[in-house]
Parts: C-alpha cells; structure tokens; sequence
C-alpha cells in the first residue's frame, strides 16, 4: 500500500498543465517507499514528538535569551533581503550593513518556525479531524490542512537546500564554530602608527 | 531504528518493535488526552453525498455474494451465540448518515449510509454487560478479514451496522448484507460483511494491525 504515494493528487498545474507531479513513480523507486505506507506513518508518528517538543524548546530559548531580537525581522528586512540576495548572487558588490544575521536571514529563519507551527497545527487537525475537530475548522477543513501539510514539507526540502548551499559557501572555518562556539581568523596585526622613511629622511633633513 | 528488529507478531505485527511502542503510546496519550463520545463527525447534506461509492478493497467478501442464510453472529459473554437475520436489523430504529468517509490511503469521499446504530443494537439485544469490556471485534463470514475496535468508539453515537449505501440495499462490492460504519476510524475499520460481533478485554485481531499499521487508527 502506498499513501500519497497510493493517491497521488498533489500536483503543481497551471492552466491545465501539469508542471510537477508529487510523485512521478521513479521518485517513489528511488527511494525504496513502495509498499511501506505503515513503516512510513509509524516513522511519522514517532518522530512527530520529537519535532513538536524541539521547536517547544527552541522558540523558548529564544525568547529567554534575548536571542529573539537578533532573529525577527524588522520593518526594513524585507527591502534588505532583496539587496542581500542580489550580492550573494554576485550582483551588488556591497553587502548591507548586518548584525548578527543579515535580513534574508532573518526571514528565513523566522520563516521556518512559523512553518514548523503550520506542521504541527495542520498535522493535529489531520490526524484527528474529529477529536480536534476546531483545529481542523481553523486550519480550513480537513483537505486544505492536507495540502498546507504537504506544501510545507516542500517549503523544508526548499529550506534545507538553500541552507546547505549556503553553508557551503560560507566555508568549512564558520561550520565549525557553529559546534565549537567560535571561530579563528589568523590576520597580520597592523603597526598603530605608520611611517614611511620619506617622511622620517624629510624630518631630518 | 531503521534495521530495528520486527516486533513479535501477535495481535500487530509486520511493525519494528520501537517503532510499534511508539504507536501504542501515542494512542493512549491522544485516547485520554482528546477523545470524547460528544465530538461528532462533521456530516453533510444528502445531496453532497457521492452517487458511486468508491470500491477499493474485497478483503473478506471478494465481491461476491453473501453465503446463503447469512445470521449475524453475536458472541455473548454467557457463550451463547445470538443468530440475528437482516430483517430483524432492519426492524431496529433506522439512522441515516452522510459524512466523510477518510481511507488511510489519502483520500475520502462523502458518502451516504443508513442503518442501526450499534449503540441502539446494544440496547435491544441488551449487550450491556459485553460493552462493558474493552474491545469489540468483527470478523467477516469467511474470517478473512477482521478488525477489532475499542469499546468507546465502537459505541460512538455515529457507529452504524448499515444495511444500504444512498437507500439502496448493499451489493457485493460495498459488504452486502451488513457492513460496519465506523465514522470516527479510519477507512480500514469499517468492516464490509459483518459475519461474527466478539466482546474482550485484549484487543481482538486486526487484519491491517498485522501488516504494520496503528492498531487506534482513530480520527
């Protein structure tokens, strides 16, 4: 048996073409899923707790340190994203002024909590459309809190790939100091003063 | 967790162990956390209802028709067998419903079922005590396919023995003569030809909970 797998409806069409398929059989072999709908929900139902209980802890970390007004974005943010995307990509030589993360950053990862809640909303609404009955109400009905459901889990592929292309851009140093806490840059000191023996011939003669 | 070992095979099976405890145990903390008999289906006018009803599965009734002389089998705690015909069922109150049918596949359609409710078949048959127990469980005549429900849900206000499908009487396809309605389960809870009904305290056999999925399968 399979599940979205077994009903595969979810398509991206426009005008009556279909763009994307979710998911066309060679994605669903590739991934060694047919015939696993039970292993897959059983999975879903057991990690469901972990995710929900991360972001719980997460989001209060964030809030008790203080580390909240580093991360939310401002009224500025989303003109500033712009900019920021246009210099990652090359484009914009300088890159806007930041402080601890820059605007697209900002979005991204308060974007991401916003998202993990829609999980976790939609997926209580999913999961017991009659116990939860007022959740599944709010989220717009049993089917439109299915397609919220799945539509975020694409969000996070999207996410994690630009996330990771980005990390490796930013280099194996910055990696690191994400586990270790720190990061050493080896610069040359500069002297305080500089002279130059022009300057000191000229004083002198 | 993903080479985990399988668990033993009893009444679920075909799950890793770990992965089978942590369905158990998210059932009980949603059972007592959020279950209660007042929270109904959403039902729907009569006109939304589908006029062909979806077939997907003839587990236990392959399609074909019911044995001759069909009884409903029920097993009461006194060992006595009660041998119920259709035209005794259907001389019970009669209760129409038009809701959501959800498959665990994905995918639901409304559709409309009339019959007794089992809580309102309880009651003239004077099951009190049987209801009292734990679990319910249905097995189809040819024992093929079999699932076993917990006792709050089966007595749900919204669980119908259902005799017609959109006022027609069930055919071979949709459980003729009586299936299960179960509204607040899972697609795979809702038995199609009811042979035998069994009360118990342990959890009765479940076709789909032998292949790996929740035993709960609860909405």
């Amino acid at each position: 048996m399979l599940i979205y797998w077994a009903n595969d409806v979810y398509t991206v069409t426009i005008f009556g073409h279909t763009f994307v398929r979710f998911f066309p059989e060679w994605f669903y072999n590739a991934l060694n899923i047919p015939s696993r709908l039970a292993e897959g929900m059983a999975f879903h139902f057991l990690f469901m707790w972990f995710f929900t209980l991360n972001g719980i802890f997460y989001v209060l970390y964030t809030i008790i340190s203080g580390e909240w007004r580093q991360l939310l974005p401002n009224r500025h943010s989303f003109k500033e994203a712009w900019l920021v995307l246009l210099h990652d990509l090359h484009i914009r030589k300088m890159a806007p002024p930041q402080d601890k993360y820059n605007a697209a950053q900002r979005i991204a990862y308060t974007a991401i909590i916003v998202m993990g809640i829609g999980s976790v909303i939609t997926g209580l609404a999913i999961y017991k459309p009659v116990q939860f009955y007022w959740l599944c109400w709010l989220c717009g009905g049993y089917h439109l809190a299915r397609i919220f459901h799945f539509a975020l889990t694409i969000g996070y592929v999207l996410f994690f790939v630009i996330h990771i292309v980005q990390v490796i851009l930013a280099g194996w140093n910055n990696f690191r100091s994400v586990v270790s806490g720190f990061e050493v840059i080896n610069e040359q000191p500069k002297p305080v003063i500089e002279t130059t023996n022009e300057d000191e011939q000229a004083k002198e003669g | 967790m993903y080479n985990s070992p399988a668990e033993t095979a009893g009444i679920t099976a075909g799950a890793r162990q770990p992965l089978r405890r942590a369905l158990n145990k998210t059932e009980l903390f949603f059972r007592r956390l959020a279950f209660n008999e007042n929270h109904l289906v959403k039902t729907y006018p009569r006109s939304m209802a589908a006029r062909v009803i979806r077939h997907n599965s003839d587990i236990g009734s392959e399609g074909k028709l019911p044995p001759e002389n069909w009884k409903l089998q029920v097993k009461k705690l006194s060992g006595e067998v009660l041998q119920i015909t259709l035209d005794e069922i259907m001389a019970l109150p009669k209760t129409e419903i038009t809701y959501d049918f959800k498959c665990v596949e994905g995918w639901d359609q409304i559709s409309h079922w009339a019959g007794v409710k089992f809580a309102d078949f309880i009651e003239h048959y004077k099951l009190h005590d049987e209801v009292k127990l734990d679990y319910a469980g249905f097995e189809t005549p040819d024992k093929q396919y079999y699932v076993g429900i917990d006792m709050p849900s089966a007595i749900h206000p919204q669980t119908l023995l259902a005799y017609q499908m959109n006022d027609v009487l069930l055919n071979g396809n949709h459980g003729q003569p009586l299936r299960l309605i179960i509204p607040v389960k899972y697609g795979i809870k809702n038995l199609k030809r009811i042979g035998t009904i069994t009360f118990s305290n342990t959890r009765p056999r479940d076709y789909w909970a032998e292949q790996g999925y929740d035993y709960y399968s609860g909405l």
